[in-house]
């Protein structure tokens, strides 16, 4: 076994919902933590940290990842979308509407992560059938709602931004 | 659930990445997608002391098609390497391949060429590059070569990279015209490890056989190539009884029996697998030379 290594602390700028947010952390920080910790941004949820469960899913470039797979420093210099970047409870996202008018949810915890992989899916997908909307949520898990209300959400909204657009 | 300290460096050249790796040896770990080392050091199965971040090196994102190869760099993305068109035209099996690894956040993250460098036998892209009979370039102190897929892998988890080498990108030979190619694989959710998976290339010439390989994930210790054109040469791939092949086939598999499947559930499937990934392969063979001689 090697020394314990001395924690050695970085600089870190992220753009998180559209705003630059600095923090000094340790290396091995996840993103995950770094938004939770550093940043208060608590609306991205860690269920597994080993990128099985899909709750910590956020946007990187637009494309989702698994915040608990990657560390902050990594984020250097990308822009980062979280799930209140996506909307506020007066003013929701196509997404939230959805899991709103469908009973999409039920607890919460996994719902972050369902509606930042949903939103990015509908922005390549934008009219996708049952299956495809049921593929597009493979991997993510829930264990209250089942997934039926999920997929309905998925393809309500798409409507709702169709309507939109 | 959170990694051990380590001390991150972030090289901008391949030579200076290189050079950490050769002062920090066994007590260091490459971090290209992370998204098979982090989850390890996640759950401290691994603790390195240094992790050599190689996302600001320049130069290693590019996939390349030529005329022989489709060479993909170190910081290629599966969801990259999948969305080429390019790649795609050269060698459909990649493509056929990558939309079985993992689920979409994680391609987004992971790399082939670390995917490969990993050298899990239950990772899809090893399978691919021993079926193409692809090459890794690394680049050591002493400078770049070239290992032979089976060279490189040695046993569940090793290869033969050195501690103080780094493998720059890795090369899958196109197969030869008018070879067909099937990748199949079953998991509980799709995108979930493989119970079992296979990927067969075949050769269809003059209405008859001539060659048939396959490579096999989450079934063998090693990735690895079974070639199985003596058990079916020389045969109309109409009704022709792929079965024929099976005693080749359960030769080369070691599977192990875990919660998921036993290793005799995991022998059947590979073996269904394969005779349907071969007839796939066998049509595809027909479909690509009927389009070859119509252009």
């Amino acid at each position: 076994m090697s020394e314990p290594v001395p924690e050695e602390l970085l600089d870190v700028t992220v753009t998180v919902n559209d705003v630059p947010r600095h923090a000094r952390v340790p290396a091995r920080r996840l993103l995950s933590d770094f938004l939770r910790h550093d940043l208060g941004l608590t609306g991205t949820h860690v269920g597994c940290e080993h990128g099985v469960c899909g709750a910590c899913t956020v946007l990187v470039d637009g494309a989702p990842v698994r915040a608990c797979l990657m560390f902050a420093v990594s984020a250097q210099a990308h822009a980062v979308t979280t799930i209140e970047g996506l909307g506020t409870i007066d003013a929701m996202g196509p997404v939230q509407q959805a899991f709103t008018e469908c009973h999409g949810l039920q607890c919460g915890f996994c719902t972050p992560g369902f509606v930042t992989t949903i939103t990015a899916y509908l922005e390549e997908n934008p009219d996708p059938t049952q299956d495809e909307a049921r593929e597009a949520i493979s991997g993510n898990l829930c264990r209250c709602t089942g997934y039926q209300n999920i997929v309905k959400s998925v393809l309500r909204a798409a409507e709702i931004k169709a309507a939109g657009s | 659930m959170k990694p051990a300290p380590f001390v991150h460096h972030a090289p901008r050249t391949v030579e200076e990445a290189v050079a950490v790796l050769g002062r920090v040896g066994h007590d260091g770990k490459v971090l290209a997608g992370g998204q098979s080392l982090i989850p390890i050091l996640n759950m401290r199965l691994a603790s390195p002391a240094h992790l050599v971040d190689i996302n600001r090196v320049t130069g290693l994102d590019a996939v390349t098609v030529t005329d022989e190869v489709v060479r993909v760099g170190a910081l290629v993305r599966h969801a990259g390497l999948e969305a080429h068109e390019g790649a795609y035209a050269a060698s459909p099996l990649l493509r056929r391949a990558l939309r079985h690894v993992a689920h979409p956040a994680i391609r987004n993250r992971g790399t082939t060429v670390g995917s490969i460098a990993h050298a899990d036998a239950a990772g899809e892209m090893p399978a691919i590059l021993a079926l193409t009979g692809g090459v890794v370039e690394a680049v050591g102190p002493a400078g770049a070569r070239e290992i032979p897929w089976h060279d490189f892998f040695l046993g569940a988890l090793e290869t033969s990279l050195e501690p103080d080498e780094l493998a720059v990108a890795v090369r899958f030979p196109r197969l030869p015209a008018a070879t067909g190619t099937a990748f199949a694989e079953r998991a509980r959710r799709h995108g979930d490890y493989a119970i079992a998976g296979a990927a067969a290339s075949v050769a269809v010439a003059d209405g008859v056989v001539t060659s048939a390989r396959l490579s096999f994930v989450s079934v063998t210790e090693v990735p690895g190539v079974v070639d199985v054109t003596e058990a079916v040469q020389g045969q109309s791939p109409e009704g022709i009884d792929w079965s024929l092949c099976d005693d080749l086939i359960r030769d080369h598999l070691s599977p192990e029996a875990d919660i998921h499947a036993t290793a005799e559930y995991r022998t059947m499937l590979a073996t269904r697998l394969a005779h349907l990934t071969l007839a796939e392969a066998a049509s595809d063979s027909i479909a690509s030379s009927a389009g070859g001689s119509a252009a």
